[in-house]
């Protein structure tokens, strides 16, 4: 009979695999009271996991195209068996995804994490969020029902506003001058295949970053554990994290099902492209914080016209964004404070646009 | 001889191009020669501009209203007003219509017999007046080749024309309607004859007591049509489709329709309900007993949107108004109310279930798109009772019950099938919390 450590042995004499899981053995989680922020990294990493299950799975029924994606989805939502879970598992999944990706950064930026030598593993977290909201607006447009295709409208209008580029990229998005089927095979295209990519690579990339770089600690804490080694707590992380950790995707997975059977993800009415837009549209909650901006700024700002002057505020504050490692202090004991105070000023501006944006008509 | 309006016809080009001229000849006489100069240049940025600037007609001599401008009511005509008139904007003149001279500056002599003055024009004139151009075809063709032409002979055939030619001039002539020196073209928002403000200006004399006393006419009408769910549709839901006084009553022949013409004239929207009803057993009574088809039920000025009450047995349906407990229309009028009320509880309980489960959640689109179908009969129902023939409301209402029956079994099994998930996502749950327990159960053992 075949045993697991039959199996293991088997695989260690061909690829020498107690060497090549040895680092992860090695692999210590520092253990302090804000420890638990830790396991947002590995919740995002999970969601997506259930992202790429689901979005598999949704693939074998979707069929992009203005005239078939609409009646796909609803044929996934009421004939496909337990396709109803798989979809609003597969919606729910990514926008708790996207919000544990934003705790994550938002964790790192309290806990400084991003500090010499992560500058690297901060940038490509950065540009992973970027990815994560793409493919956010891009999975929205798929059911091709009303409320999607003018918040892709309003959405594709916006990157239209860039002065120069914009133009060129909102056809290149839409595939033409309007939003059309042409749009929906497009953004088919960049959610199964260019996204999901880029993203692997990236998530490969992060993660090979966090091992080599090990886990950050407070600079508080790293001062004193420096001073004090004896000080230093550690924990496992294989198995003692990972197990954790586990328990965390458990949950994750429990909440999960607990919003795919009590509230479904709604399937809305089919796009019309002829009829006129609802009124109040507005985008996915994590585009909310931009929208909302975007609709405060007057129409002119001096000779500019206001929607340009925020597109352009946006794109300056994003690169400003993925290179703040760069701005901060090598030594921990001289970290700086106006990063620390512009952290707690963005996480209050993104949640109180957001919460305006939502209630607002 | 036909009278002819001045300017009538003459191409606004002419003024632009004489403007043309005058500049271009502006142009050759103060040309500088030599060198050019700072000032030369200053005079060609000046010609050019002048070439720019939008033509602007010449304004030709007009004493009359030089004066009437300035002049109080009732004399008074506003430059700004009469701009807004469609004959002005056509190039007619005051003197069009009044005659005398407008390029003489002298008020004797502009408003003299000598020069074709004719002063106010007096009420029993007017429409011969405006007929002189508006009957004509041939010159009407040159403005808007669309245009009817048949207006004087048909306000002569109205109630208004055989009074007015009666020596009544207390009736409406076409200035009454159109307004006078501010006339605009019906489509214009603005127009006192637009769909929108048509039965305002026809209430000014209908529902004034005194303008109406010695008539012998109700003057409710126009309070009753503001109740009515004809002004409901035209006013407030803007469907300019919908009925206001002319639509009913005609225009310029504005006449009451006549009891043998009301289903006529309600048909040319409710063509359904006539046909059937001029196949139904209540023609030839109604016929006989002079009672005017569809008002005699739904009523004429203060229409209200007719209800399932309106049929049947009880106290507000006007069934009883003829049929009394015994007679067979009183039967059938009770069963006819019976097939309506029994698949509108059908549609509402299939539409409550349907929207309970779609509360929860669940995906029933499909079923409440089937649901049109049941809802689609039951509207059909209420056209066909206009037959007041069971058999063919039996044969609509029929395939309604079954639509709705078949919605509110697609309703139960939605929402069978949450509860179903909802027990699923219970025994997933304790699943999750056992994995939880052995998983903490399991660290406890191995950090001991």
């Amino acid at each position: 009979m075949i045993s697991l450590q039959n199996v293991r042995k088997w695989l260690d004499e061909r690829l020498d695999w107690d060497d090549l899981i040895a680092p992860l053995r090695e692999k210590a989680v520092p253990l302090h009271r804000l420890s638990h922020w830790y396991f947002l990294g590995g919740i995002t990493l999970f969601l997506f996991a259930i992202q790429v299950l689901t979005g598999i799975l949704l693939l074998l029924y979707y069929r992009p195209g203005a005239n078939e994606a609409f009646e796909s989805v609803q044929y996934i939502m009421t004939q496909v068996q337990f396709g109803w879970l798989i979809r609003s598992i597969h919606s729910w999944s990514a926008n708790l995804m996207i919000f544990c990706a934003f705790a994550h950064m938002f964790s790192v930026l309290f806990l400084k994490a991003y500090r010499k030598p992560r500058e690297l593993t901060w940038v490509s977290g950065v540009i992973l969020l970027f990815l994560v909201m793409g493919f956010g607006f891009s999975g929205y447009l798929l059911p091709w029902n009303t409320l999607a295709f003018f918040a892709t409208k309003v959405g594709t209008d916006i990157a239209g506003q860039v002065p120069g580029i914009g133009k060129p990229i909102m056809i290149f998005l839409r595939g033409g001058e309007e939003v059309t089927g042409a749009t929906l095979t497009r953004f088919f295209g960049f959610h199964v295949a260019v996204l999901p990519g880029l993203m692997t690579l990236l998530v490969f990339v992060h993660l090979l970053l966090v091992q080599r770089t090990g886990i950050s600690v407070p600079p508080k804490l790293e001062i004193e554990w420096k001073a004090n080694p004896n000080a230093k707590r550690e924990m496992k992380f294989f198995p003692n994290f990972l197990l954790r950790e586990l328990i965390a995707w458990y949950v994750a997975l429990g909440v999960l099902g607990v919003l795919a059977a009590i509230f479904p993800w709604n399937l809305g009415t089919k796009a019309d492209p002829f009829s006129s837009a609802p009124a109040g549209i507005k985008p996915e909650w994590y585009f909310l914080f931009m929208f909302q901006t975007l609709k405060l700024i007057p129409a002119k700002v001096w000779f500019i016209d206001g929607e340009v002057v925020g597109v352009l505020l946006f794109a300056a504050i994003g690169m400003l964004w993925l290179l703040l490692p760069f701005f901060e202090s090598d030594d921990p004991s001289r970290t700086k404070r106006w990063i620390t105070g512009l952290t707690v000023f963005a996480l209050a501006y993104v949640a109180g646009m957001s919460l305006y944006g939502h209630l607002a008509k | 001889m036909h009278w002819r309006p001045n300017n009538c016809g003459r191409a606004p080009s002419e003024p632009w191009r004489k403007r043309r001229q005058a500049e271009a000849v502006l142009a050759a006489e103060l040309l500088p020669t030599g060198t050019a100069t700072a000032t030369s240049v200053v005079f060609y940025f000046v010609v050019f501009l002048l070439f720019l600037a939008p033509p602007s007609y010449a304004q030709t001599k007009d004493s009359c209203l030089d004066c009437h401008s300035a002049l109080p009511d009732p004399l008074g005509v506003s430059r700004e007003k009469f701009g807004h008139d469609i004959h002005k904007q056509t190039g007619l003149t005051c003197s069009s219509c009044h005659g005398g001279d407008p390029t003489n500056d002298d008020p004797d002599k502009a408003m003299s017999r000598q020069a074709g003055w004719k002063g106010k024009i007096d009420r029993k004139q007017v429409p011969a007046l405006c007929g002189r151009c508006h009957s004509d075809p041939s010159f009407m063709r040159q403005f808007n080749p669309t245009l009817r032409t048949d207006q004087l002979s048909q306000y002569e055939t109205s109630v208004h024309g055989k009074r007015l030619a009666n020596g009544d001039t207390k009736v409406a002539i076409c200035t009454d309607c159109h307004s006078v020196h501010d006339l605009r073209v019906p489509s214009d928002p603005a127009s006192t004859v637009s769909p929108l403000n048509v039965a305002n200006t026809c209430a000014r004399c209908h529902a004034d007591p005194n303008h109406m006393s010695g008539y012998k006419i109700p003057t409710n009408q126009f309070a009753e049509y503001n109740k009515s769910v004809h002004f409901q549709a035209l006013v407030v839901r803007g469907d300019m489709s919908a009925p206001t006084c002319p639509t009913c009553h005609g225009n310029h022949a504005a006449t009451p329709p006549g009891v043998a013409s009301v289903t006529n004239v309600c048909s040319t929207c409710h063509v359904f309900q006539a046909q059937l009803f001029d196949s139904s057993p209540h023609k030839e009574p109604f016929a006989s007993a002079g009672l005017p088809g569809c008002v005699t039920c739904h009523g004429n000025h203060g229409i209200v949107h007719p209800t399932d009450a309106f049929i049947g047995t009880g106290s507000e349906a006007v069934c009883i108004q003829c049929h009394t407990e015994g007679d067979i229309g009183y039967t059938i009028a009770a069963k006819i109310k019976q097939q309506l009320v029994q698949l509108e509880t059908a549609i509402g309980g299939a539409e409550q279930i349907l929207d309970s489960a779609e509360r929860s959640g669940m995906e029933v689109s499909d079923a409440k798109l089937d649901l049109a179908q049941a809802k689609d009969a039951l509207i059909k129902a209420r056209v066909t009772i206009h037959g007041f023939n069971l058999n063919r409301v039996q044969a609509d209402i029929k395939p309604g019950l079954e639509s709705a029956a078949k919605d509110y079994d697609a309703g139960q099994k939605a929402l069978a099938e949450r509860n179903y998930r909802r027990i699923g996502l219970g025994v997933s749950l304790v699943a999750i919390a056992l994995v939880l327990v052995g998983l903490r159960m399991y660290i406890k053992q191995i950090e001991g």
